[in-house]
């Protein structure tokens, strides 16, 4: 049972919450909801308590976050796009809060959760698609049309302008996902070899070494992805903006 | 369709009916479902991350954004005060820079100024003192040359009376005999030319 790769996703109840049928219960996904925020809002809260002049070192990682996103923001969609930085740095931090906090062993990834990466992705498309109505009116629909088309390619154009638009949420959400899932299930894989490797006596224990340097790395590694994915969700999240603020191409 | 765990179908009887449902298999509901594709989970997950980030978004917006901006920014201004501030005590440092030049130039030309007076006036002193001198000396000069003048004359007077007596004495030692004095004058007279 501790071996199986894929029991470390399973959802537990914590606290049993049902309303009109529905299970809305508190799990051990929300336990790791609520640490993520309180982690990463704590972290930026107090790091920055004495508003020093001269940063201290943590208040020195508060600010180049903050920093990092803005400018990823503002080279992404222009300083009009700075009206979203606290959705884009909120997103950012959670995001990579949740990865990071996954890989503590025996802690639940939030972000390992298809439902959970399709919301965050939903929450950018739907303030993508609000904002453009709301701003450009029926204009914003000129995203899916690309000036300089010849008028005989214009319907394909358009026709797949509309698929990559609508394949938008699904890339975006499912990116995250798999890379935190598969990413999880292989540590947890060469970890488990190393343990069945362990038990099979002497040339076991020799030949565990192996994977044992391979979860070694893919450790390494997955602290990278963590980060990583966290920064491509932001990036992917300030283009989508950029299309709302400039639907033009 | 995916790997059905041990663990999952030891959480199920706190499900209930769905552990049931799940495990005739027809539903994707509950049972030994691969987690994540687990859809009775999603209302809660939903439900629970809108809680946790909307929290997060309104923590976010309303306290560490304006906060760390409001830092950046007092840092921003406090550095372009700064150098505004180094830029104006440059400027003063060239101001006064120019001002201790000018004055130094000034000075300079004050005692050069000072000095050919000085030389000018110690010239003309000289050059007064030398005419004087030299007047002094021509005057004594021509006193000299003056009585130089006086005794010529004198002597060259003198010289007739004397060659008179000289030629007397001599003719009468010579000749025994006496001349007259008006013979002997003019027989100097003629002697000389005169």
């Amino acid at each position: 049972m501790s071996n199986d790769p894929i029991h470390q996703f399973q959802i537990s109840k914590l606290v049993p919450i049902e309303i009109g049928g529905l299970d809305l219960s508190f799990t051990n996904s929300s336990l790791f909801m609520v640490a993520t925020v309180a982690a990463a809002a704590g972290f930026l809260f107090l790091t920055t308590s004495n508003r020093g002049m001269i940063p201290s070192r943590l208040q020195s990682v508060s600010e180049i976050s903050y920093e990092f996103v803005a400018s990823m923001l503002r080279d992404g969609a222009g300083s009009q796009g700075m009206r979203f930085f606290p959705m884009v740095f909120s997103l950012f931090m959670f995001v990579l809060v949740a990865n990071l906090l996954g890989m503590f062993p025996y802690f639940f990834t939030v972000t390992s959760h298809l439902i959970v990466t399709f919301a965050l992705a939903m929450l950018v498309i739907g303030t993508v698609v609000v904002y453009g109505f709301w701003k450009h009116g029926l204009h914003f629909l000129n995203l899916f049309v690309p000036s300089g088309v010849p008028g005989a390619l214009m319907p394909l154009v358009v026709l797949i302008e509309v698929i990559s638009f609508l394949s938008r949420p699904i890339s975006l959400s499912v990116r995250l996902f798999a890379n935190m899932l598969a990413g999880h299930i292989t540590l947890k894989v060469f970890a488990g070899f190393v343990v069945s490797l362990g038990s099979m006596g002497a040339l076991g224990i020799g030949g565990a070494i192996l994977p044992l340097a391979m979860t070694v790395a893919l450790t390494a590694l997955e602290f990278l992805v963590a980060f990583l994915q966290a920064y491509v969700f932001a990036v992917l999240t300030c283009m989508y903006l950029n299309d709302a603020l400039h639907p033009g191409h | 369709m995916f790997v059905v765990t041990p663990a999952y179908a030891q959480s199920n009887p706190t499900e209930g009916t769905h552990s049931e449902t799940g495990a005739h298999g027809a539903e994707p509901h509950g049972g030994g479902m691969f987690p994540p594709f687990d859809s009775s989970t999603f209302a809660s997950q939903i439900l629970w991350l809108a809680i946790t980030f909307g929290l997060f978004y309104l923590l976010m917006s309303k306290v560490i954004v304006p906060r760390i901006g409001g830092i950046l920014e007092h840092r921003r201004d406090r550095i372009a005060q700064d150098l505004d501030e180094a830029n104006r005590l440059k400027e003063e440092g060239d101001e006064a820079i120019a001002a201790y030049e000018q004055e130094l130039a000034d000075a300079r030309k004050k005692a050069s100024a000072i000095a050919e007076a000085a030389r000018e006036k110690a010239k003309t002193a000289a050059e007064a003192e030398r005419v004087k001198t030299e007047a002094e000396l021509a005057e004594k000069m021509a006193e000299a040359e003056k009585s130089i003048a006086a005794i010529k004359q004198k002597a060259l007077a003198d010289v007739d009376s004397i060659a008179e007596e000289t030629a007397t004495e001599v003719v009468k030692q010579l000749l025994g005999g006496s001349v007259t004095k008006a013979e002997v004058a003019d027989a100097i007279r003629a002697a000389s030319g005169k």
